[in-house]
C-alpha cells in the first residue's frame, strides 16, 4: 500500500462566511464557497470531472441526493457522489475527491459541503434517530452530553480535579474566541474572559455554554488534481495531500469494557495512519499548526493526547501552560475552530483544510502564522463511544 | 391444608414524596378548605413511572432471590393500567422473564381488583404472583389530589413455605358507587364524604368483619390486626372499636407519607402489616368498593425469617422530599410544560422491530460469546469484543439483576427529558457488559463514576401521538448508595 501521500495537490479552496447566515439558502453558501475556489484555481464548474458533495442534515436542510450541488453550480451532468459520515462528513467528501483523482479516474475533481443548521429552528443539532432498534433503549442523548462524558471518564482516569478541568477547558475556548475575534469569516467574533465562560450556564455537566462550538450555516470546498495537473496549470506553490485516513468505530468502545471512555480510540487510530502515511515521525516536532474538532473544549483537550501532542492524563496541563495558543508550541484552531469560525457540519472537514491551506500559502491575513510547511486536520463524527475520525496532513509540496 | 397461602410480599412506593403544604400552597387560592388535608406527602412517580413500572418493581423485589421457574400465573390489578388492550401482566411477566407458558390476567374497573386478584389466584394450587399497582391522576385542588399517592404491591402464593395462611374469605357485593371513573375519563367522580362513612363504610365493613368472623369461627377479641380501607385514622380507630378491638390493631393505613394508592393499597397494607405481626397472628384484610372482600390470614412460623429478610427489602427506597408541585402535575400531564423544540421529536416505536428485540428490550437480556465468554448488550452476531470479533450463537445473559456500575455520565440540559437534566452515560454490569442508558432516582450531587447501580424497569419513551410507550432498563442507585 503506498498510500495517497503526495499524489493530489490542491488547485484552490473557497469558504464562505459562516454564521446565522438569515441572509441566503444553502445554495447559496455552496455557490459563494465555489466562487473562490474557482478563482483561486483558475477552473470553471465546466472544466471539473466529477464531484464530491457532503451534506449531513439532509432532510433538515438541502434534501436529499447529489442534486443540490448538480444543481446549485449547474455542473455539466458529471458524477456527483453525495457523502454523509456525521460530523466528518466534509473530510469525507474530500476523501472520495482525493482518491478519485489519485486513482486516475479523473483529472480535476471537487469536494463540497454545506450546512444551513439556522433553518432548523434548533439553537443546537436538530434530533435524528441512531436506528429503529437502537432508539428503543438508548437514552436520548444529545452532542454536548454525548462529549460531556468524555470529562467524566477523564477526570476519574486521570484522577484529575473538576475545577482543573474545567479551568483547562475554559483554556481551549479562550483560546480559540482570541483566534476568531480576528478571523472575518468566523460566525463568532468576540474574545471572552476565562471568568464568563467559567461561570456560563450548563448544557451537560460538566461543559457550559462556552464549552460548546457554534452551531452555524456554511459551506467550503476544494478543486484537487494530480500535482502535474496543477503545474501544467501554472501552479507554482503547490500544496498537496500528505494523509487522509479514516477510522470507524465498530461498536467496542461502546460495548466492551476495553475502553475507559477518557478518550477517543478512533481519534488515536486515524491519528497514527495518517502521522504515517504523511511520514511524520514526531507530530509535536513536524505539524506546524493543527485544526481539530473541537465541538466541545474536552474534545480538543483529550485529541490533543490522541494526535500525540501531549502526554496521557497530561494534556490538560499542556493547555493550561499555552502549548496550543496561537504562539505555542503547536498552534490548534488558528482560525477560531468549530467554536467561533462555526460548524457547520458538512462543510466543517473543508474548513479546516481550507485554513491550513491558507496558513501553508501565507495567505491568512491577520493570523498568518509564520511560515508553516505541515498542518494537520482532525474532524470527527459522532459521539466518543461511536464514532468516525477523519485525519489528514496538509503540506507544501512546491 | 393444602391450599396456596402467602409465600412473600413486598410493596413499592416511588422515592418522591410531594409536600401536602406544597400542593395546599398552589390551590389555597381556589379552595382553602384543603388546609385540613395538608399536612405529610403523598407519593408520585417519576416521569417514567407508570403502574406497570411500579408492578415490576413490587414484583422483582417479592421474587429477589427466589427460583421464577414456578410463577405459572400472574394477575395484574389496576385501575390505571397504560393500555387499554395491550395486557400489563403480559409485559410484566416479560421484564420478569418468566416462563412463556404464563397464565397472565388483568383485573381492573375497581379499587378492589388488587384483593379480586388475591381471592382468583386462591381459588388454584399452582404458584402464583398477584401485582397491583395504581398510579390515579386527580384534578388540581381537588381532595384526591391530597389524598391519593402512587404505589404498588406484590404478593407471591405458593403451598409451601408460606408466611401466612387463608383462614377465610367472605364477599359483599353490591353497586355502592361511592366514586366512579368513566370510561377513558382522566379523574375520579365522587359522591358527598359523610354519605360515603354513612352508607358505606359504618354499613359494610361491618357486616364483612362479621361475616368473614362468623365464617372461621373467630371472635372478634382474636383479631391481632386489622386492614382497613384507606380512612381517617378517626373513622378507622371508631370501627375498630364498635368491633370491640383497640385503635392499635388498626394497621397504620399510610396515608400519611404515602396516599392512597387504590388498588394495590390492600395488598400495600399487607406487607406492612405481615412485617408487624408475629406467628400465630390472625390479620383481617378489608377491601373496598362495590361491596368489599374480607379475607382473615393467620400468620405462620415462617414469618420472623421473612421478616429478618424483608427489613432489607422494605428499606429500598428512602423517600425523597419533593416540593415542586409544577413538576408533579407536569408528570400527570396535567401542565403543558415548554420542553422546546426537542420535546417534538417523534418516538413512534417500530412494532416489528420491538418484536425480534423483545427479549433485549423488555427481559434485559445480554449475550455471551460462545468463544470468548464475553458479556454483551445488545446480543449480537459478531462478538463485540475487539480481540474476538467470532461469529456465533450467543447464550442469553440476564443482565436485569445484576449489579452495575458507572462509567462515565452526564446531566444533559440541552436533551429532552420531562425531568430534566437527562443523566446517562456508560454503565457496565458486573458480568462486564457494557450499556451506554439513561440514569433515573439520582440525586445530581450523588452521581459520579463508580457510583454503584441497581437496574430499574422504566418507561424509555412517551408517544403521545400513538398513545403508546415503550419501556427499557435505566440503572438507579443501588440501595447502599442510596442516602436518606
Amino acid at each position: 500500500m503506498t498510500g495517497i501521500c503526495d499524489k493530489v495537490a490542491i488547485l484552490g479552496m473557497g469558504c464562505s462566511r459562516f454564521g446565522e447566515r438569515w441572509d441566503c439558502d444553502a445554495e447559496d453558501l455552496m455557490l459563494e464557497a465555489f466562487r473562490e475556489a474557482s478563482a483561486d484555481a483558475g477552473v470553471e464548474a465546466r472544466d471539473l470531472d466529477a464531484a464530491w458533495f457532503g451534506c449531513y442534515f439532509d432532510d433538515a436542510s438541502v434534501g436529499k441526493s447529489a442534486l443540490p450541488l448538480a444543481n446549485a453550480l449547474r455542473l455539466k451532468n458529471i458524477p456527483v457522489t453525495r457523502v454523509e459520515n456525521m460530523c466528518a462528513t466534509g473530510t469525507e467528501a474530500l476523501r472520495g475527491a482525493v482518491y478519485a483523482v489519485a486513482a486516475g479516474a479523473c483529472d480535476i475533481a471537487l469536494a463540497l459541503g454545506v450546512e444551513k443548521l439556522k433553518d432548523t429552528g434548533y439553537g443546537g443539532l436538530p434530533v435524528g434517530t441512531p436506528g429503529t432498534f437502537t432508539e428503543q433503549w438508548r437514552p436520548n442523548t444529545s452532542s454536548p452530553g454525548s462529549f460531556a462524558q468524555l470529562a467524566s471518564a477523564y477526570r476519574a482516569e486521570h484522577r484529575v480535579k473538576g475545577e482543573d478541568l474545567k479551568r483547562a477547558m475554559a483554556h481551549v475556548s479562550w483560546k480559540s474566541h482570541l483566534n476568531g475575534a480576528i478571523n472575518p469569516k468566523a460566525h463568532l467574533r468576540r474574545a471572552v474572559d476565562l471568568d464568563t465562560i467559567i461561570g456560563a450556564p450548563m448544557v451537560a455537566e460538566p461543559l457550559g455554554l462556552f464549552d460548546c462550538c457554534g452551531v452555524s450555516d456554511g459551506a467550503a470546498c476544494a478543486i484537487v488534481a494530480r500535482p502535474e495537473i496543477a503545474r501544467d496549470l501554472g501552479k507554482t506553490e503547490i500544496v498537496t495531500v500528505k494523509a487522509l485516513q479514516l477510522a470507524v468505530s465498530n461498536g467496542s468502545e461502546a460495548g466492551h469494557e476495553g475502553w475507559n471512555g477518557s478518550y477517543i480510540h478512533c481519534g488515536r487510530l486515524a491519528g497514527q495512519r495518517a502521522l504515517e502515511e504523511a511520514g511524520v515521525r514526531s507530530a509535536p516536532d513536524e505539524i506546524d499548526l493543527m485544526e481539530v474538532h473541537d465541538c466541545f473544549s474536552i474534545t480538543e483537550l483529550v485529541t490533543m493526547e490522541d494526535l500525540g501532542f501531549a502526554e496521557e492524563g497530561k494534556g490538560w496541563r499542556a493547555v493550561l501552560d499555552g502549548a496550543f495558543d496561537r504562539d505555542g508550541a503547536t498552534p490548534c484552531q488558528i482560525d477560531g475552530g468549530l467554536k467561533c469560525f462555526g460548524h457547520p457540519i458538512g462543510a466543517s472537514g473543508l474548513r479546516m483544510a481550507y485554513e491550513v491551506y491558507l496558513q501553508l500559502l501565507g495567505r491568512a491575513g491577520d493570523r498568518q502564522l509564520p511560515s508553516p510547511s505541515l498542518g494537520l486536520t482532525h474532524n470527527l463524527g459522532g459521539e466518543p463511544a461511536r464514532c468516525v475520525v477523519s485525519v489528514a496532513v496538509f503540506g507544501r509540496s512546491d | 391444608m393444602n391450599r396456596l397461602g402467602i409465600v412473600d410480599a413486598a410493596a413499592y412506593v416511588p422515592s418522591m414524596r410531594l409536600d401536602r403544604g406544597a400542593i395546599f400552597a398552589a390551590n389555597s387560592w381556589a379552595n382553602p378548605a384543603l388546609k385540613g388535608l395538608a399536612r405529610g406527602s403523598r407519593s408520585m412517580c417519576n416521569w417514567d413511572e407508570d403502574s406497570l413500572t411500579m408492578g415490576v418493581e413490587a414484583a422483582r423485589r417479592c421474587l429477589a432471590g427466589r427460583s421464577r421457574d414456578d410463577v405459572s400465573r400472574l394477575y395484574f390489578a389496576s385501575t390505571t393500567p397504560p393500555f387499554a388492550d395491550r395486557q400489563s401482566a403480559t409485559v410484566i411477566g416479560e421484564a420478569l422473564n418468566l416462563s412463556e407458558q404464563l397464565a397472565a390476567v388483568d383485573l381492573g374497573n375497581s379499587r378492589n381488583a388488587g384483593m379480586q386478584a388475591l381471592c382468583e389466584v386462591l381459588r388454584g394450587d399452582r404458584q402464583a404472583l398477584v401485582v397491583a399497582a395504581d398510579a390515579r391522576r386527580a384534578k388540581p385542588a381537588s381532595v384526591q389530589e391530597l389524598q391519593y399517592g402512587h404505589g404498588s404491591a406484590a404478593l407471591l402464593l405458593g403451598r409451601e413455605g408460606s408466611i401466612a395462611d387463608v383462614v377465610a374469605e367472605y364477599r359483599l357485593t353490591r353497586d355502592f358507587v361511592d366514586q366512579f371513573r368513566g370510561s377513558g375519563e382522566d379523574f375520579d367522580y365522587r359522591w358527598e364524604e359523610r354519605w360515603i362513612r354513612d352508607r358505606g363504610l359504618r354499613e359494610i365493613i361491618p357486616k364483612l368483619v362479621q361475616g368473614v368472623l362468623k365464617k372461621a369461627g373467630v371472635a372478634p377479641g382474636q383479631l391481632a390486626r386489622l386492614v382497613l380501607p384507606a380512612a381517617p385514622p378517626r373513622m378507622t380507630a371508631a370501627m375498630a372499636k364498635a368491633l370491640g378491638l383497640p385503635p392499635e390493631a388498626v394497621q397504620d393505613g399510610r396515608l400519611g407519607d404515602v396516599g392512597d394508592t387504590g388498588a394495590p393499597h390492600p395488598l400495600l397494607l399487607t406487607v406492612d402489616a405481615l412485617a408487624e405481626s408475629s406467628p400465630g397472628d390472625l390479620v383481617l384484610l378489608v377491601g373496598f368498593a362495590q361491596g368489599g372482600i374480607a379475607l382473615l390470614l393467620k400468620a405462620t412460623g415462617n414469618l420472623p425469617r421473612w421478616q429478618q429478610r424483608n427489613a432489607h427489602r422494605l428499606a429500598l427506597s428512602p423517600p425523597r422530599p419533593e416540593s415542586a408541585y409544577t413538576k408533579y402535575l407536569s408528570f400527570s400531564g396535567l401542565l403543558p410544560m415548554d420542553f422546546g423544540m426537542r420535546a417534538e421529536a417523534d418516538a413512534k416505536t417500530q412494532l416489528s422491530v420491538f418484536d425480534r428485540h423483545r427479549a433485549e428490550l423488555t427481559g434485559f437480556a445480554g449475550g455471551r460469546c460462545p468463544v470468548c465468554n464475553t458479556v454483551q448488550f445488545p446480543r449480537s452476531s459478531r462478538c463485540v469484543n475487539p480481540d474476538c470479533n467470532a461469529e456465533g450463537e450467543q447464550e442469553v445473559v440476564l443482565l436485569a439483576d445484576e449489579p452495575g456500575t458507572v462509567t462515565s455520565f452526564t446531566q444533559d440540559w440541552l436533551a429532552y427529558t420531562p425531568h430534566p437534566p437527562l443523566q446517562y452515560g456508560l454503565a457496565s454490569t458486573e458480568s462486564g457488559a457494557r450499556v451506554l442508558m439513561e440514569f433515573t432516582e439520582c440525586p445530581l450531587k450523588q452521581m459520579q463514576v463508580g457510583l454503584r447501580l441497581r437496574f430499574v424497569f422504566r418507561i424509555h419513551a412517551i408517544d403521545s401521538h400513538r398513545g403508546y410507550r415503550r419501556y427499557f432498563w435505566k440503572g438507579a442507585p443501588a440501595p447502599n448508595e442510596e442516602k436518606t
